[in-house]
């Protein structure tokens, strides 16, 4: 669409910010992508989300748009002219956007028992759940290849991004996704073939690193 | 709607969520039946069975299939039966009504909460805190009628079940809604004058005595 203007506020490690960095490669959309230092924001974050001061911000031509799924739902909607990443059929739609929303009440805050555990107890329950949540979300995708059935979509976006995170669960709370749900990680590599999300992961090695470091800072080790 | 269309509500009576479905219902012009689930004494098979992973009301059965998550249930409702359109027909004023919807939903239920489980300081800054999201959702409405602007909408539709407890909140928290946020208040009395509020709003009182009970079962003094 000639003249608009799409800015990107992102955090490289942030797994709702790859939701909408995949959704705008899937619509094909060119963006302007803008790291946010989280230990100091930028006065444009603070202006455009001043209820959360959170990222991803969507900015199109000056207009911000707040929360991941709500930007996903968002691209979706306006550049509606091609890949579409909701189901048309209300009922579909409001399966989809329940999986979405299971996804963010549950596995960031499981996740992060592991990864900011203070004990060792803490990192077990962490496991424990996330096991659980990858159960639910196996059971949600049954013999499907997406869980938008033949096409990469809404609910496929939202958790995709948490595969960036699997390396720090595996290694911290020492386990192997792949053993205990390999219909999770056969999805997994089934999206990682696709594009826009090879582009808009950053390397699991990587954040894991990043993570120790901020263990560190935070005087957890 | 056609007389083979079947809508069942599984419902708890003093659920302020179950009253978000029920007033959607209502602006639609729906018929629907309840089947009254007891919470506290056992769920039914039906309930479990609708929705396994969480067990909670209000699940709305639509010809036999359901859809859970008020918010979620209200979406599908405004999506299958488009007149009057609760949500705005643009993409970006859906997003900011999808946001504050996100935004009452994280926060202003257990903000209630937190002052009826506590005491002291506690209490104190649980007050102070649900006394802040309702000025900033005050702000959020700005010099309107409705959050939806000069109609009422989806997100007037998303809080003012919630405002049914509220009275209990103003009486343990020991404040006034009409004093310190009036132009909420203000609102508040608009929205009951509407006759799909006004039919389903539950008694502020007897929410105000169920609270109590809540309060005895958590051993809160």
């Amino acid at each position: 669409m000639g003249g608009d203007e799409v800015i990107l506020l992102n955090y490289w490690m942030s797994m709702f910010g790859a939701r909408v960095r995949i959704a705008l490669e899937e619509k094909g959309l060119n963006y302007e992508y803008r790291e946010e230092d989280l230990q100091n924001k930028s006065p444009l974050l603070l202006q455009m989300n001043p209820v959360h001061k959170k990222i991803p911000v969507l900015i199109h031509n000056g207009k911000p748009i707040c929360e991941s799924n709500i930007i996903v739902q968002y691209i979706d909607e306006f550049w509606n002219d091609k890949a579409p990443l909701l189901p048309s059929d209300p009922y579909e739609k409001a399966q989809a956007r329940f999986w979405a929303d299971y996804i963010d009440k549950k596995l960031y805050d499981s996740g992060g028992k592991i990864t900011w555990y203070k004990n060792k107890e803490d990192a077990e329950e962490g496991k424990k759940e996330l096991l659980e949540i990858f159960k639910a979300l196996e059971g949600a995708l049954g013999d499907k290849p997406y869980f938008g059935g033949e096409n990469f979509g809404y609910v496929d976006i939202s958790l995709i991004g948490f595969y960036m995170r699997f390396h720090a669960y595996e290694t911290i709370a020492n386990f192997s996704i792949e053993a205990e749900r390999p219909k999770l990680m056969a999805w997994v590599k089934r999206c990682l073939e696709r594009k826009s999300v090879a582009k808009s992961l950053s390397d699991p090695k990587t954040v894991y690193e990043t993570v120790l470091k901020f263990r560190k800072i935070r005087g957890l080790d | 709607m056609p007389s083979d269309e079947q809508l069942l509500l599984l419902d708890f009576w003093v659920s302020p969520f179950s009253t978000r479905v029920k007033i959607a219902l209502a602006e639609k012009g729906l018929s629907y039946e309840i089947q009254e689930e007891d919470l506290l004494g056992g769920k039914s098979d039906l309930l479990f069975k609708s929705n396994p992973l969480y067990a909670k009301v209000p699940v709305l059965l639509h010809n036999g299939k359901p859809v859970v998550e008020s918010t979620n249930i209200v979406h599908y409702i405004d999506e299958t039966w488009p007149s009057p359109q609760l949500l705005p027909a643009c993409s970006y004023g859906r997003s900011r009504a999808r946001f504050w919807a996100d935004f009452i939903d994280k926060k202003v239920f257990d903000a209630g909460s937190n002052i009826w489980r506590s005491k002291g300081d506690e209490l104190e800054a649980a007050k102070n805190d649900f006394i802040d999201i309702l000025k900033k959702l005050e702000g959020a409405m700005g010099v309107k009628d409705y959050f939806g602007g000069d109609e009422f909408g989806f997100v007037d539709v998303i809080l003012i079940g919630l405002t049914t407890w509220f009275y209990a909140y103003e009486k343990y928290g020991g404040f006034k809604i009409e004093k310190e946020c009036p132009k909420f208040a203000a609102w508040i009395n608009r929205c009951k004058e509407r006759d799909s509020v006004a039919k389903n709003y539950i008694d502020p009182q007897k929410a105000y005595e169920f609270v109590g009970l809540l309060r005895e079962m958590h051993g809160v003094e």
